[in-house]
């Protein structure tokens, strides 16, 4: 056991807690409400209509092209809120560390977690750190919560896709999928392949004041991708939805990574991008909304929502055929031979 | 680097295929040997804008779909070993053997890496002395001769810790076995690209001549299948089997004579059992006697029992093209993505899992 990693005391809530609690997690977040280092945080926020979501991270690599385990546990928090309408108001943050873990890291991982949170204004407020027994976790998972008020407004829903609807990407698709991928399989793709992880609440924001009542769905497409994510919305509203192959955002150097390991881009991951569902009418205006922010500056409409009650997804391919997209089965294992 | 997009393009196919339908006389059965085209069809959507009367039959050319239920108990049994890591390649890796598979092995505890080449598996037992790495070598001749160069290069390093599981199989033989079936009515091959890059165009006019069958090697995209299908429409009309190269940006008439000669430098023909298909002679690649210490079977203690195929599972029938997998009585009930039973489903290229995925 050296001074440059985590140890089980660390996580044994006595002295060693503390000092890691005041010296490391402090130095970052800085937020009031953790400061204070109560068993939990009381906000003053008073609101009748409270979003609440939480999600747990486990990636590897730790560190990757675009970004790292901690930014990933801020941003994907905060859009899972942003994608109810909901503004985001604060999170929580849980560490599962494994004995062993190098504190160097650690630090790089909190800074990151802090300046991830100070980027999207919205504040660590509580938090928890476990060390359990070396080869009982894998270096360290997160667990974030967050919670965010939504306006009485709007209703948007998974079950709220319509006939006639437009379906808009806020930007490119398969970025972080592939980037982590490549990293796992050791590949190293030349190219602008890096991982999307980015907050999007300050997009959906914008979309919302331009089109309050046009958005009808909005879902972040990560694990599953798009293709997952659209049968999870056509079968919630009952509804067919038609995607246009041409028309999908995809940058070319993550298309050819995709053709090389034999991965389908539909079905990786997106850390920083959003399917907005909306009225036709309204589309033209969202994506333009979305394209004057960095955020959304490669937004497109990808197809539209068909009249049908089996929840069925389809792509019309370039060619002018059609292939039917079924939701993920299991992990998205490479093709090679 | 760049994608292959002029041949997904509509300026080009749309034309394609107004030439097919045109030239099709009379309704036509044709086998796409190769996974990679069973894939590439479905992705693109082929079979919805071929014009009526072309029937495409997936045949045997799936790597993972023909590696008979006791191989793939081999490499799960290998895992299970102390101090063993097995290498795969991700296609393998759900694929049922008679129990589990290395999905399940792995979950168990098993080692099991994913690499992306068989050199991807050296380097592993190189970073992991302690250990011994096994790699479970499937796959036609596109795989075969990287996996010859990797046994030299293991010997040439002197490794001792680096294995094979042999398992990899040879084309043309089960299409000669397939042809020979009086049930099997197929008018044309949709040769595979890949292999024939290695093996040469040259390799199937035995089967054009002795079947009269029309032949074909394409590439992948679409507008190389479709050009492969017009040929084999026009080859079929007029009368004329033979073997007709569309892919000649890839595939030389003799082939790719290097990697040949590696392939005959390490591994000897053997009789070999297929999936659906049984034991086809010389259809097998065996380590020769010279690199016999890197095969895993003689090397580690793998036992494996014999294993009978699952009831009611008609993947042998699929795989030669004489039934479609909703005429198969466990198909979509029993055995679906999440839960295969027959080799056909386990594959994302499997007749049965493209079937299942992409089909109305």
């Amino acid at each position: 056991m050296t001074n440059n990693s985590v140890t089980l005391d660390h996580g044994s809530g006595g002295l060693a807690s503390q000092n890691l609690i005041s010296d490391l997690f402090l130095k970052y977040l800085t937020s009031p409400a953790l400061s204070q280092l109560e068993d939990c945080a009381v906000l003053d926020e008073c609101t009748c209509r409270i979003a609440l979501s939480t999600d747990s991270y486990v990636v590897d690599p730790l560190f990757f092209p675009g970004g790292d385990i901690g930014e990933l546990a801020i941003n994907g928090t905060i859009n899972d809120l942003a994608m109810r309408g909901a503004r985001p108001i604060a999170l929580s943050l849980a560490l599962i560390i494994e004995e062993g873990f190098s504190l160097e890291l650690l630090e790089d991982i909190i800074r990151s977690i802090a300046r991830a949170s100070t980027a999207a204004d919205v504040a660590v407020v509580t938090g928890d750190t476990k060390v359990v027994p070396k080869g009982k976790a894998d270096g360290i998972f997160i667990n974030t919560s967050g919670i965010g008020t939504v306006s009485h407004l709007h209703n948007i829903s998974g079950t709220q896709a319509k006939p006639g609807d437009a379906v808009i990407s806020s930007g490119t698709l398969a970025d972080h999928g592939i980037t982590i991928m490549a990293r796992q399989a050791g590949i190293d793709i030349s190219g602008d392949i890096q991982s999307d992880t980015q907050p999007l609440h300050q997009l959906v924001a914008a979309i919302l004041e331009q089109a309050q009542d046009g958005v009808h769905v909005m879902r972040d497409p990560t694990r599953g991708g798009v293709a997952s994510t659209l049968c999870e919305i056509a079968q919630a509203s009952k509804v067919d939805i038609i995607l246009e192959e041409e028309l999908l955002p995809i940058r070319p150097a993550v298309r050819v990574a995709c053709e090389l390991v034999g991965l389908d881009p539909l079905y990786l991951a997106n850390e920083g991008k959003c399917l907005v569902i909306c009225d036709p009418q309204q589309a033209e205006t969202i994506v333009s909304t979305m394209r004057r922010l960095d955020a959304g500056r490669d937004a497109a409409i990808i197809g539209r929502v068909a009249a049908g009650d089996r929840g069925r997804v389809s792509l019309t391919t370039t060619i002018g055929g059609t292939r039917l997209l079924e939701p993920l089965t299991g992990e998205p294992l490479p093709r090679i031979c | 680097m760049k994608c292959a997009d002029e041949f997904k393009s509509r300026d080009i196919t749309t034309p394609l295929l107004r030439e097919l339908a045109h030239s099709l006389r009379r309704p036509v059965r044709i086998m796409e040997v190769c996974g990679t085209h069973t894939m590439s069809i479905f992705r693109h959507g082929i079979r919805s804008l071929l014009p009526e009367g072309i029937t495409l039959l997936s045949g045997p050319g799936c790597p993972v779909c023909v590696t008979p239920a006791s191989q793939i108990d081999a490499f799960i049994a290998a895992a299970g070993l102390p101090d063993v890591t097995v290498a795969t390649f991700g296609d393998l890796i759900r694929v049922p053997g008679s129990r589990g598979s290395l999905a399940t092995a792995r979950a168990e505890g098993a080692r099991v890496e994913i690499v992306y080449s068989p050199m991807d598996a050296l380097n592993l037992a190189q970073q992991e002395p302690e250990r011994k790495v096994v790699f479970p070598a499937i796959g036609f001749e596109t795989t075969a001769p990287a996996i010859a160069a990797t046994i030299l290069q293991a010997e040439r390093l002197g490794l001792d810790n680096f294995f094979i599981i042999a398992a990899a199989k040879t084309m043309p033989s089960p299409l000669e076995v397939l042809m020979s079936d009086p049930e099997l009515k197929v008018d044309g091959l949709l040769c595979p690209g890949h292999v024939s890059a290695i093996i040469g165009a040259r390799a199937y006019q035995p089967l054009a001549d002795r079947y009269q069958l029309s032949c074909a090697v394409a590439g992948f995209e679409p507008a190389d299948i479709l050009a492969g299908l017009l040929s084999l429409v026009r080859q079929i009309n007029q009368k004329t089997p033979g073997v007709d190269n569309c892919y000649t940006r890839a595939v030389p008439e003799q082939g790719n004579p290097r990697a040949l000669q590696l392939i005959e430098t390490v591994f000897a023909q053997e009789d070999s059992e297929w999936r659906g298909l049984g034991v086809i002679p010389e259809s097998g690649l065996r380590l020769r006697a010279d690199y016999r210490r890197f095969d895993a079977m003689t090397a580690l203690p793998i036992t494996v029992k014999p294993v009978t195929e699952p009831k009611g599972c008609r993947c042998g029938e699929i795989l030669k093209g004489q039934l479609l997998p909703p005429a198969c009585p466990l198909y979509k009930k029993r055995c679906t993505p999440l839960h295969p039973i027959g080799p056909c489903m386990v594959s994302t290229e499997g007749t049965c899992a493209a079937y299942y995925r992409y089909s109305e």
